[in-house]
């Protein structure tokens, strides 16, 4: 019943969507996106089989802000992002306690539904992954799979998200080729723009920029930097000096823990824990 | 290594050839185009017509595919997609131990559950009268000979689309129906299609199940409730038996000739394809 009274929910939008034009589709999209849009996280704990992955994290995620969750690898960064748009439920002997508010919204609820949820929390993964086809299908997959089929609004959808991550002019000639003949900086961008067509009101970045040459990884920082205008950006990195230059909050993880958070200047400037210390100064990492 | 990969390589042309000759006797009395159109098989009266056996060789392999490519596709994506690991456990070696059944086990199979079941329930209400000995049969049995091969190599196909793409097509909430038949079949396609072209040179050639509910009858079968006579089936019922008339015995070889090269060209033609789709996938 909750399923097919949400598809239609989709299909609505979509209606909605091609009755108007482009300045009104931001505007429409402006609205829909509630002020106080943050993510609660709850007393969180995570076990893969017997494993204690996430040991009781708080955290609160600011819309509108780049949140950088930092830490040694295996701290469990990853797994925090992961369970932000449940993207760990592939992963077998999965157990999780506490809660995940977006918007108010327990996303672990048994009557959450996860379709939902994802499409306001995109993902950036590692890797560049063009799915396999078109650049022009790669941007309306998403859109296309919550009902949206009005070829001008999907024309619109591509031009404009394109033109977000200032892949336009790079790509506009040969929309309709392969997405896997760009290059790995252009693939990057574009799984962004792909991402965010299907406006979300999170972007989760995972080392989006490690795979990537210098160039490519300070364009999609610099996205970034711009995005943060509209979007709540929850980024994992490795590198301590990209959560200098981009950062707004900070979040410190250690063997499963968050250690400290707090904005970046209190964060970087005055660390209270020793291990926080440790860590800026090079210690370990 | 290279000796003996040349030496399969000539195999396959010493094949090719001594069939060749061995048909040459009958190629020599009769026209290639009359053996290939003719559809009168007399051959005490010295008239050869193969096309009843061809027809039926597509026939029977074309409906056995249109039988097993769907229930494959399924269940190998809920295999690979949907099923729970114990699930995964316990039906791959069901699969395994359906692939190892001897073709004549299907056969009698076939013979006992197959045919009576089109002769008496399925066949009356399309037409007046069937033996059960049919198409239809043919299809059915071959189709499930070929279903657990078909099955396997799927999901290992299926296996090696990575994580990453399920995850993208995920993270934009699509369900995993959508990720299934958007993203991992076109992913899959040229893989799929490999699948296929194996399964269907498997059909081509499989003898003694298909030989044993066909009905050997030599004419061309009007629709799926006719007897049939795969090329396979008229080798292995008549070779030995008809030695002592040469024309018959070069025939015969004629017809192996005709399998050989429906599968050579039916490989080169599918290799060919493949390329294509690849290209067009281009991932």
């Amino acid at each position: 019943m909750e399923k097919g009274k949400s598809v239609f929910g989709h299909i609505f939008k979509g209606f909605n969507r091609s009755s108007q034009h482009d300045e009104d589709i931001s505007l429409a999209e402006e609205c829909n996106r509630a002020e106080d849009a943050v993510i609660k996280i709850e007393n969180l704990n995570i076990y893969i089989r017997n494993n204690h992955i996430l040991k009781n994290v708080n955290l609160t995620l600011h819309d509108k802000k780049i949140t950088c969750i930092i830490g040694p690898s295996g701290c469990g960064k990853t797994t925090l992002l992961r369970s932000i748009n449940r993207m760990i439920d592939t992963t077998e002997h999965l157990r999780v306690e506490g809660r995940v508010l977006v918007s108010g919204e327990d996303i672990y609820d048994h009557k959450a539904e996860i379709t939902h949820i994802r499409k306001k929390i995109g993902l950036l993964s590692q890797r560049p992954t063009p799915l396999p086809m078109s650049i022009y299908d790669n941007i309306t997959y998403g859109c296309r799979i919550h009902g949206v089929r009005s070829r001008k609004v999907l024309d619109a959808t591509v031009e404009k998200y394109l033109k977000g991550v200032n892949l336009w002019e790079e790509v506009k000639d040969r929309l309709h080729s392969p997405a896997s003949a760009l290059s790995i900086g252009q693939q990057q961008r574009l799984c962004l723009a792909r991402g965010l067509a299907v406006e979300p009101q999170f972007i989760l970045a995972d080392e989006s920029t490690s795979a990537l040459d210098p160039i490519s990884s300070k364009h999609i920082e610099d996205l970034f930097a711009k995005l943060r205008e509209r979007y709540g950006i929850i980024m994992v990195t490795h590198t301590l000096r990209q959560a200098l230059r981009i950062a707004d909050y900070v979040v410190f993880m250690y063997m499963g823990e968050v250690i400290e958070q707090g904005t970046a200047e209190e964060l970087f400037k005055n660390p209270q824990h020793e291990l926080t210390k440790q860590y800026l100064s090079g210690v370990f990492s | 290594m290279l000796i003996l990969t040349g030496l399969s390589l000539f195999l396959l042309v010493a094949i090719g050839i001594g069939l060749f000759f061995k048909s040459r006797l009958i190629l020599s009395e009769h026209s290639l185009w009359d053996l290939l159109s003719g559809s009168a098989w007399k051959p005490l009266s010295g008239e050869f017509g193969f096309l009843p056996f061809i027809v039926g060789t597509l026939f029977v392999t074309a409906l056995s595919i249109a039988i097993a490519l769907p229930i494959s596709l399924l269940s190998a994506i809920f295999l690979t997609e949907y099923a729970s690991s114990w699930v995964k456990r316990v039906v791959f070696p069901i699969f395994d131990i359906l692939a190892g059944i001897p073709s004549v086990v299907y056969g009698v199979w076939g013979t006992l559950i197959i045919v009576p079941w089109i002769a008496d329930k399925l066949g009356p209400r399309f037409v007046d009268y069937t033996s059960g000995y049919t198409v239809l049969a043919s299809g059915i049995v071959l189709g499930i000979m070929i279903l657990p091969i078909l099955v396997s190599l799927l999901i290992e196909i299926f296996t090696i689309v990575p994580q990453d793409y399920r995850e993208a097509s995920a993270s934009l909430g699509a369900t995993k129906w959508q990720t299934c038949s958007k993203v991992i079949l076109r992913k899959a396609m040229p893989g799929i299609v490999a699948a296929v072209v194996l399964s269907i040179s498997k059909a081509f050639g499989e003898t003694i199940a298909v030989l044993m509910v066909c009905g050997n009858y030599a004419a061309i079968p009007r629709s799926l409730f006719d007897p049939c006579y795969p090329l396979p089936a008229l080798i292995a019922n008549n070779y030995g038996e008809m030695l002592s008339l040469p024309l018959y015995e070069s025939a015969l070889m004629f017809a192996a000739f005709i399998l050989f090269f429906i599968i050579l060209v039916f490989n080169i033609i599918s290799r060919w394809i493949l390329r294509n789709i690849e290209r067009s996938y281009k991932m």
